[in-house]
């Protein structure tokens, strides 16, 4: 019983962590169709413009905050500046754009800050709390802070014209033209808060997984597990989608003897293509027919 | 002067060439309906009215000159469009997409007048107004689409078959409010319609398009007379 709990809290920590990328994925991905590769690789730099504000004495939550906003402008520039010009010429120039930022986020990660390992802090306390044993203070800070952002996002899209003014230009661009939506900026307004949102990604991860350039990669291969499961159409699915996997790959990983720690990865891709086959449209995703 | 002013104005889909050179305008308060067949361009010229095809020639709204300009702008000039197909967001609520009409208007007293009003004409829309749109019968979600326009608070609305669908029950109750919103909020509308009957006896003036090229124009009452609409297109 002891273990199941502490596997779990530490399951819905890094379920927290893949739900932010999920929903960063599912937020550009109903706007554009399109799976942004990108999204781990960015959330990695802003783990490390992070480190880096923090190297200069930014105190922990300041450096959070402005690593957010910084990413916030950064994924707006990427729309407007790399990502806009091929937009609806073709699939396959929008995914070569992704995956050409990949490369080149990975790199300059990689050529800036070298590719050693570096140690990311936690602002959470090394005791866990109350002196309970199941779980560490940095998972429950981590689910903590996942929920709020995620809450907020939820109120911000729920709650607010602009957030409303997003999803219908997301929806039905043309009719939210003729209401005077200016979807191109509502999509470059998309970019910016995911690229946001992966950024707390990213932080909250980075004391676990240490900071190297390829950090975010299963990370994101996780978050695309989830958004899948729980619905790429449908962000409240995507985020329970991503609690879950985290929650399953860490059990999967204590409990199944023979998948251990080395194989925890190939689950997400065996969920990835177990729910294409069954049940494409997720858990909760809404079934898109595409009039041709 | 004119509310809209239109000249020269050629529409494109591609390298095809739909509309070939439409001149007409639009007085102030009124409303003005273009008739014609199938294809022959009707939707094309309310899109092109909007910058939703690319045109060339010259549109002047309210004295402004807007042709050539980005859809979200030109709207903003006050120009409130329902589209053929009726352009519902259908995965949000009634009430959300009412609100969208009201996008880019920063008098929230003003906007919350208008959506009661617009209650008070589609009372449908008030019981269903937490229900998601695309869930609306077509009827209903022909209302919402003219409530939202009504929310832009526009001085012009441009219709394409507003009464797409409907019973004509409906359609008889559909027109007399959009002849109540004409006089009572003071809104010029252009309406393109399939029913020419209905749209001659509410509009004042009419135009007859034929091929992207305008054919006939005068007043609802001669065209009322003429006897080519009559033949093909009010069928006596
Ligand atoms: N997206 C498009 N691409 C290419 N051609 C188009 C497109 N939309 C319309 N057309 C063509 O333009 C012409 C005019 O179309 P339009 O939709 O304006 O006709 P309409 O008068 O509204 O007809 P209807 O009464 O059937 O609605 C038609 O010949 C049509 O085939
Ligand atoms: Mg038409």
């Amino acid at each position: 019983m002891e273990l199941f709990l502490q596997q779990t809290f530490s399951g819905l920590a890094f379920g927290g962590v893949y739900a932010c990328m999920a929903l960063a994925v599912v937020m550009i991905y109903q706007a554009t169709d399109h799976l942004n590769f990108a999204q781990g690789e960015m959330a990695m730099f802003s783990t490390y413009i992070a480190y880096t504000l923090i190297t200069w004495g930014v105190p922990y939550w300041w450096t959070f905050l402005l690593a957010m906003a910084i990413s916030f402008v950064g994924g707006v520039l990427i729309e407007r500046v790399i990502v806009r010009p091929v937009e609806g010429t073709s699939v396959l120039n929008e995914v070569i754009v992704f995956i050409g930022l990949l490369a080149i986020f990975n790199s300059v990660a990689g050529w800036i800050w070298e590719y050693t390992i570096k140690p990311f802090p936690s602002p959470f306390p090394k005791e866990p709390l109350f002196g309970n044993k199941f779980v560490g203070t940095h998972d429950l800070g981590v689910i903590g802070v996942t929920l709020v952002v995620l809450f907020a996002v939820f109120l911000f899209f729920r709650f607010t014209p602009v957030g409303l003014a997003m999803r219908a230009a997301a929806q039905d661009p043309a009719s939210a033209r003729l209401v005077g939506i200016r979807v191109g900026w509502m999509l470059a307004l998309g970019w910016g808060l995911a690229a946001a949102i992966g950024a707390v990604a990213g932080m909250l991860v980075a004391p676990i997984v240490f900071l190297e350039p390829n950090m975010m990669g299963s990370i994101l291969l996780y978050g695309f597990a989830g958004a899948l499961l729980g619905g790429i159409t449908n962000p409240a699915g995507a985020v329970f989608g991503g609690f879950a996997v985290g929650v399953l790959e860490t059990l999967v990983g204590a409990y199944v003897p023979f998948i251990g720690s080395e194989l925890k990865l190939s689950f997400a891709l065996v969920l990835i293509v177990a729910v294409l086959v069954f049940r494409p449209s997720g858990l909760f995703g809404f079934v898109v027919v595409k009039r041709v | 002067m004119a509310l809209l002013e239109v000249s020269k104005l050629e529409a494109f889909y591609g390298q095809t060439q739909v509309l070939r050179g439409l001149d007409f305008s639009l007085e102030e308060g009124g409303i003005t309906t273009i008739l014609g067949a199938n294809g022959a361009g009707k939707t094309t010229t309310l899109r092109a009215l909007c910058g939703m095809v690319r045109t060339r020639g010259e549109v002047a709204f309210g004295g402004a000159k807007i042709a050539g300009g980005a859809t979200e702008s030109i709207v903003r000039h006050g120009i409130a469009h329902v589209p053929e197909g009726r352009g519902t967001f259908v995965r949000l609520s009634t009430e959300e997409n009412l609100r969208l009409g009201a996008y880019t208007r920063r008098d929230p007293q003003a906007v919350g007048e208008d959506l009661e009003r617009v209650f008070q004409y589609f009372p449908r829309l008030k019981e269903r107004r937490h229900q998601q749109a695309g869930t609306l019968s077509g009827g209903e979600q022909q209302m919402l689409a003219v409530g939202r326009a009504l929310m832009m608070g526009p001085r012009l609305m441009l219709l394409d078959e507003p009464s797409f669908g409907l019973a004509p029950n409906l359609t008889e109750e559909l027109f007399d409010i959009l002849g109540a919103i004409n006089k009572e909020r003071k809104v010029s509308m252009l309406v393109v319609e399939q029913n020419a009957s209905l749209a001659l006896a509410i509009a004042d003036h009419a135009y007859l398009l034929e091929t992207g090229r305008i054919v006939i124009s005068g007043t609802a009452k001669e065209i009322e007379q003429d006897e080519t609409v009559r033949k093909a297109y009010l069928g006596y």
